[in-house]
């Protein structure tokens, strides 16, 4: 059942990451990102299945944890994505903020110092 | 008996992780030594010079003998993370240190000494250790996590210097290939849902018994996600936005490296891990190969600016490695293999000759470009011979692959009913034509011609700038070392095929992959 919530849920922020990332404006494909990686990041905990609260702990004498034990994999997994998500949100975040004070450009659009528009035909020269 | 064995494995353990060790801690003694600037240089081509020698052992050791496999913290595989190589890793990371070691000598004359100052050689050899780590990885997250490593360096490396046009390619540039990452980790995420495992090894051996539908969607995850970082049609507009954009000897390393890992991991998620998936696949990657060895090219006829150009070029090599997956049998993966390695090098040596042009024309458009073919008679030599490189004419590097690729085609079509087969063997040929066309195009537009367009009939070349000392020692000279090699491996093939048909080999059948990990006993 819980599953099945949390399912709902990743889909619907990845759905609305990708409302977001089909934007044009930068900070609104930012948090489309930053959505997007949540979601996933939901989607592998739900992927490693979700259980009753028994700590994957190993107790006393035993060698393994218990067999209801919660799995511990999907956290290490997430937690790893969260940093490097959040490493790259903070680069791209920077980058956007340098890129609309020195472009005068927040729209796609308008960022066309790389791609020039408007340029001439190739020569028909050979 | 026992104890020798297990001491030979350690040996060989260290070897499997050092090429990522060794540039990891070189990056991080760079960035400390940041004060130390005349250091900095020669520490950096010292390591890169020692990942070359324990690449080429490795390479060694995997010939002799075999895949390897590394588990680190004494865990049992498949719950430690494994650093698993096979030849093609090997070959793949070796290619990489070398055009790496080339690039940090051509770097010298080419970047201003304060936008290296900002970190441009720790930032280098990250990008290598990513690189390596993705080609000696065993496990997909890990994989992942180097795809980030790879990724957060290439950002920095492009942004290095800040002018307006290396933000604006920054910005589209890191914004898709986050986003393709993105792609990754969910089908990481869902493939761990399905079959419980992120070990390549372990999926290798429990994806037969997978729900294939299931298995397919994923596939088809990853294939947008590496397609995106391959720059492989219709995801490849990020290409020709950037790469044009940093220095040229950034755009090299970038050009000859990150792509190239898209491929791989192409391969080695679709061809090794889950052939299943690749087969109800097929038509989708045929599409995508055959639009890829079309419009790579046609984009280079239409372009202008040099290295906007050479990015078409490189897209459509992609599409000659897409073709090799698409095709999926023993001479496609070789080729497929064979292409990667060839690309590698020859895109690098064109764009650092691209960087020497842009020096001696002062331009970055080939429309203000002419008249270099006596001004400059060697570099005009090397571009026009690895231009037939790029298009494939015998007996050049680029040659071999392509046969391998056109064999694999005939094998797998052979006159029946098979059109994806068919398709793809004419793709190949009209993409070696087309490419042909674009290079031959762009040669006689920058050398051939009496002068750039609209430039005095009396003095057509006399704005040429001839190249400076500096700029000749460290930038023509490694340029030519490259493009040696290039027709050095075009006239003795058999070793770099040798290689790309054991390695194909390989990722048909992993069994040699699966046990060198230890999760099933090696076939007697």
């Amino acid at each position: 059942m819980m599953d099945h919530a949390l399912a709902l849920l990743a889909g619907l922020f990845i759905a609305v990451a990708i409302y977001l990332l089909l934007s044009r404006s930068l900070i609104r494909m930012l948090l489309g990102l930053v959505l997007l990686g949540n979601g996933i990041n939901l989607m592998i905990l739900a992927g490693g299945r979700l259980s009753r609260i028994v700590p994957p702990i190993v107790l006393g004498d035993a060698v393994a944890p218990a067999a209801d034990a919660a799995n511990p994999l999907p956290q290490a997994l997430i937690l790893t994505a969260i940093v490097i998500g959040f490493a790259m949100f903070s680069f791209l975040l920077v980058l956007s903020w340098r890129a609309y004070h020195r472009l005068d450009a927040d729209n796609t659009d308008h960022m066309r110092v790389a791609e020039p528009p408007g340029r001439p035909d190739p020569p028909m020269s050979y | 008996m026992g104890g020798m064995q297990q001491s030979a494995i350690f040996a060989v353990d260290w070897l499997v992780v050092l090429p990522v060790v060794v540039a990891l801690a070189t990056s991080a003694l760079l960035v400390v030594g940041q004060n130390a600037r005349d250091l900095q240089w020669g520490g950096a081509l010292l390591g890169v010079l020692a990942i070359v020698v324990v690449d080429a052992m490795l390479l060694w050791r995997v010939v002799e003998l075999g895949p390897v496999a590394m588990t680190m913290g004494n865990w049992l595989p498949p719950f430690g993370i494994s650093f698993t190589v096979d030849i093609v890793g090997a070959a793949f990371a070796l290619v990489a240190a070398v055009v790496t070691l080339l690039l940090l000598v051509y770097i010298r004359h080419d970047i201003p000494e304060h936008a290296r100052e900002q970190g441009a050689y720790p930032l280098i050899l990250l990008l290598l250790s990513g690189v390596s780590g993705a080609f000696l990885t065993g496990d997909l997250f890990n994989l992942y996590v180097w795809f980030e490593v790879m990724l957060i360096s290439s950002f920095g490396l492009m942004a290095l210097g800040g002018r307006d046009i290396q933000l604006d390619a920054t910005v589209k540039y890191g914004f898709l290939n986050f986003l393709a990452t993105a792609f990754f980790l969910l089908a990481l995420g869902l493939l761990y849902g399905l079959v419980g495992t992120l070990n390549m090894a372990d999926i290798a051996g429990v994806a037969a018994t997978a729900d294939p539908v299931a298995l397919a969607g994923i596939g088809a995850l990853l294939l947008l996600a590496f397609g995106m970082k391959a720059a492989a049609f219709p995801v490849n507009a990020w290409l020709p936005a950037s790469y044009h954009a940093p220095p040229p000897a950034i755009s090299a390393l970038l050009a000859g490296l990150l792509t190239k890992v898209g491929v791989y991991a192409l391969l080695r998620s679709l061809a090794m891990l889950m052939p299943g998936a690749r087969d109800m696949l097929d038509p989708v990657i045929a599409v995508v190969a055959i639009g890829t060895l079309v419009v790579g090219p046609l984009g280079a006829i239409a372009e202008t600016n040099l290295r906007r150009a050479l990015g078409f070029l490189l897209i459509g090599g992609i599409g000659a490695t897409m073709a090799g997956l698409a095709l999926g049998n023993l001479g496609g993966l070789a080729g497929s293999v064979s292409y990667t390695l060839h690309a590698m090098l020859t895109i690098t040596a064109l764009y650092m000759l691209a960087g020497l042009i842009e020096a001696m024309t002062g331009a970055t458009d080939t429309r203000q470009m002419g008249g270099l073919y006596g001004a400059a008679s060697l570099p005009s030599v090397l571009f026009f011979g690895l231009m037939l490189a790029v298009a494939g004419v015998p007996p050049f590097l680029g040659f071999w692959p392509k046969l391998l690729l056109i064999d694999g085609g005939f094998a797998r079509w052979g006159f029946g009913a098979d059109p994806w087969a068919l398709a793809l063997w004419l793709a190949v040929l009209v993409n070696a034509l087309l490419s042909l066309i674009a290079g031959a195009r762009l040669w006689a537009h920058i050398f051939w011609r009496t002068g750039h367009e609209g430039a005095p009939a009396e003095s057509p070349t006399a704005d040429l700038l001839p190249l400076s000392p500096q700029a000749r020692r460290l930038g023509l000279a490694p340029t030519v070392v490259l493009a040696a090699i290039v027709l050095a491996l075009g006239l003795f093939p058999e070793l770099l095929l040798g290689f790309a048909r054991e390695g194909a080999e390989g990722l048909l059948d992993p069994a040699r992959y699966v046990a060198a990990t230890g999760l099933a006993e090696a076939a007697p």
